[in-house]
């Protein structure tokens, strides 16, 4: 009974050993969830292309991959915002571009915003559809949660110094952004301009249409960069893996998704 | 105001009726609601095939892998440090200050929220141990959240064998551990059994703590080190995140079905093991 | 010492040892949750986090405020629906219902604690949510969708440790005040309610742990504002969604004030903790 379960223990613990030494040859990529669906693809498609490669995608966060990064919990951090000051130090490579799309219901009888307006309703001054034009209805804003890459490039580009008003509902995704918006005829929110679907409305900014062109020819100003980022110079093996994102089969996919790419 | 007896004892009657109906029909409903919309969804394919894009298509096969692994994870790690805790208590001492301080750290234990052991896994193993988000990080939080579970289930089974099988043993000449191991733990095997089979439905719907230390990659778990997304954040994520509905719906049913037979077995044994001791 | 009484007493020590894993593995959450949440919590001041009404991390402030009322709200919300309909529900099956009755319904009851969270949350974002955005007006994300949601939760728990304890008072209690000419109401409410009055009100406290606990249901349904509600219309977040929004998105202070938010969770529940089991112990003392 006993020799048995030492024995058990034993077959457990080489599995344990035998399974780090496997897991050592992947790679991890971990960071924005902006960022996470197009890399799920980047890794589904080099990996049917390099068989003995394993790319393991996680969320976190923007601001929790440039952290993983930093302490080499995983090989590339990944992020939807620009670096800060303090997170300079890594190396970071630029892998596609994202729109922000601010959106609302279908039903909205709104379909162009002043960047002036969007910062009124998220600070919480407009607080009615009928002071920009709508229906007589409380506007319900819908933000993203701290340490999100999007609200980050949000703030940076719409906000500025001022604070989303407390009275936002917050989710932690794009994709419930989206849920929420879609089903509520009084929502606004925003959201990767790739994820836009036609459960919900863009909206124009200042009269310019939440296009690729209008985002290539830098009219519609609401532009982030999707990063990599590592520490120091990437590994060999990252690097075979970032080079595959950035070549025209990357990008093809980049721009099959609806981001916009960088080549 | 008086109201004659009879009449206030009809008219409570029917209220508690009314409640405990009401509560009945939102059982149900949930139930039915689910697999009214999941069931359709719901093929071999569906079970066998990995995810794709996301989860927009494909089936749920690595999450259920995934699932199975970290269960069978945290129940390795669970259930012999219940079982042996529960052992201790009922066989190996006396009511002590010690055993009331086993008892209460273990109640204190159930009382956690989930999001508590996921908040400690994620700094502890994910982090601290470096073991990343992965199966063994998500198993070795959940066996902590179910080892109450555990005890107190095996706990109250060893307790119910009748002490006449003991004094036989001794008599034959048997050791405690003997005792133990060849009269008491058989006998209360299937009451321990139901214990761990709840447990095993509180794994298989666990979120909080899963989602923050076995992560949420969609690929196939190929070590125990790997990441690996259970059924309940793969359908948190679907439904939250809007990926595919009738994906979600689907991986709702499999759950529920998942929990229906959980239950019903467990209810089972539960039953076999009163009828055999009282 | 024989070989066997040398077997014998290692077996015991081991055993031993594997009793105290779950003191152990307390006393380490405690430890690693307490030594990650508490320093920043005085580096700032416990002031400005129990009674700070702000939260923006991104600019170091903590305050907690919003959160721990949304947390209380919610919990009481649950509690208004969970409490009439779980004592109702152990009340009829203990006192009123045939034995084959409380044999079929007790299982299903119990089936209502398996169903995984995740579920709960979803039947609310699809049902609840738009019926009360449509019948009652404003986001339906709210104070009283999360309270009905996790009132429906707490059931299982309310219902079982009721059954319990009402199952416990002696049966003469009852032929004895049958006997007195008192109906079956009449018992129940003068005789059998008051002796398991101390389990029940545990069963009360544990539900009020599992509802101010709950995470994934809530994160669903409660809109998460960080603001305090004016009315159970509006968004709330608790102490549990704002550490599961932010948690994978955090780093440096940020996170660990999602530990201190841990922080205070955690001395909440063990509170309740402690008292359920205060109540149940001296409930068993007065028998």
């Amino acid at each position: 009974m006993q020799k048995s379960k030492l024995v058990f223990f034993l077959c457990l613990l080489t599995v344990i050993g035998c399974a780090r030494d496997k897991a050592g040859t992947g790679i991890t990529v971990a960071g924005s969830t902006s960022v996470q669906p197009f890399a799920d693809k980047w890794a589904e498609v080099y990996m049917d292309e390099h068989p003995d490669q394993v790319v393991n995608i996680q969320g976190g966060g923007s601001s929790a991959g440039i952290q993983a990064a930093k302490s080499g919990a995983c090989n590339i951090g990944t992020s939807s915002r620009e670096l800060k000051p303090d997170e300079k130090d890594l190396t970071e490579i630029v892998v596609a571009r994202d729109g922000l799309a601010i959106i609302v219901h279908t039903s909205n009888r709104i379909d162009n915003l002043t960047i002036e307006q969007v910062k009124g309703i998220f600070t919480g001054k407009i607080r009615n559809w009928r002071e920009i034009g709508g229906n007589d209805k409380l506007i319900t804003v819908v933000t993203r949660e701290e340490g999100s890459g999007t609200r980050g490039a949000f703030q940076e580009l719409v906000m500025k110094k001022d604070r989303v008003a407390k009275s936002a509902i917050v989710q932690d995704s794009n994709g419930t952004v989206r849920e929420i918006v879609a089903g509520d005829p009084n929502a606004i929110g925003y959201i990767s301009l790739g994820l836009v679907n036609n459960k919900v409305r863009a909206l124009k900014l200042n009269g310019v249409p939440a296009t690729d062109e209008n985002i290539i020819s830098k009219k519609y100003k609401l532009v982030r960069p999707f990063l990599f980022v590592t520490k120091g110079e990437p590994t060999p093996v990252c690097r075979e893996f970032i080079d595959f994102v950035q070549s025209a089969e990357g990008q093809k996919l980049v721009s099959e998704e609806g981001l916009i790419p960088v080549k | 105001m008086y109201l004659n007896p009879k009449i206030e004892q009809r008219v409570v009657q029917a209220i508690l009726w009314v409640f405990t109906l009401a509560t009945v029909f939102i059982l149900f409903f949930i139930i039915f609601y689910i697999l009214h919309k999941g069931l359709p969804v719901l093929s071999y394919n569906f079970l066998t095939t990995n995810p794709l894009d996301m989860g927009k298509s494909g089936g749920i096969y690595s999450t259920i892998i995934g699932t199975i692994a970290l269960t069978i994870m945290s129940l390795l790690i669970a259930t012999p440090l219940g079982v042996g805790t529960a052992i201790y208590l009922t066989e190996y001492t006396r009511e002590s200050r010690i055993t009331r301080v086993i008892r209460f750290g273990s109640e204190c234990l159930s009382g956690i929220p989930s999001i508590i052991f996921g908040l400690f896994g994620f700094i502890l193993f994910v982090t601290k141990l470096k073991m990343g988000w992965s199966i063994l990080s998500g198993g070795l939080t959940l066996a902590f959240m179910l080892l109450p579970t555990i005890i107190r289930t095996s706990e109250e089974a060893i307790k119910s064998v009748p002490y006449n099988l003991h004094e036989v043993s001794y008599s034959l000449g048997s050791t405690q551990w003997q005792t133990v191991t060849k009269v008491v733990l058989p006998s209360a095997l299937p009451g321990i059994l139901t214990g761990v089979i709840l447990s095993v439905g509180r794994s298989v719907g666990e979120t909080a703590a899963v989602i923050f230390t076995a992560g949420s990659a969609l690929r196939m778990p190929t070590s125990l080190f790997s990441s690996s997304r259970t059924m309940a954040v793969h359908f948190f994520i679907l439904a939250r995140e809007g990926i595919s509905m009738p994906n979600a719906y689907g991986t709702a049913a499999v759950l529920i079905i998942t929990i229906l037979i959980i239950n019903i077995i467990a209810y089972r044994l539960m039953h076999k093991f009163i009828k055999k001791y009282s | 010492m024989t070989r066997l009484e040398r077997n014998e007493r290692l077996i015991k020590i081991a055993l031993f040892v594997i009793a105290c894993s779950a003191v152990s593995i307390l006393a380490v959450i405690t430890i690693f949750i307490f030594s990650e949440g508490t320093p920043i919590m005085f580096k700032y001041g416990l002031r400005s986090f129990l009674l700070g009404l702000d939260w923006y991390p991104s600019e170091q402030s903590f305050g907690l405020l919003p959160m721990i009322i949304g947390s209380v709200m919610v919990t009481f919300g649950s509690l208004l629906v969970g409490v009439p309909f779980g004592l109702a529900c152990a009340i009829f099956l203990t006192e009123f219902s045939s034995r084959r009755l409380r044999h079929i319904l007790k299982p299903i009851i119990e089936l209502l604690a398996g169903i995984p969270s995740v579920v709960y949350g979803f039947i609310g974002v699809v049902i609840l949510v738009p019926f009360i955005r449509e019948t009652l007006g404003g986001p339906g994300l709210s104070v009283l969708a999360a309270s009905i949601i996790l009132g429906i939760m707490i059931l299982p728990t309310i219902i079982s440790i009721s059954i319990d304890s009402l199952q416990a008072v002696p049966r003469s209690y009852r032929e004895g005040s049958i006997a007195l000419g008192a109906t079956k109401w009449q018992t129940t409410k003068m005789v059998i309610l008051p002796a398991a009055k101390s389990g029940i009100i545990a069963s009360i406290i544990l539900g009020m742990g599992r509802a101010i606990g709950e995470t994934m249901a809530v994160i669903m349904i409660a809109g998460n504002a960080i603001n305090i509600p004016r009315s159970v219309l509006d968004p709330v977040r608790t102490l549990t969604s704002n550490i599961a929004l932010e948690m994978g998105y955090a780093s440096g202070e940020h996170r660990q004030a999602l530990f201190a938010t841990g922080v205070i969770l955690f001395i909440i529940i063990m509170i309740l903790n402690t008292i359920a089991n205060a109540t149940s112990v001296k409930g068993k003392a007065a028998k």
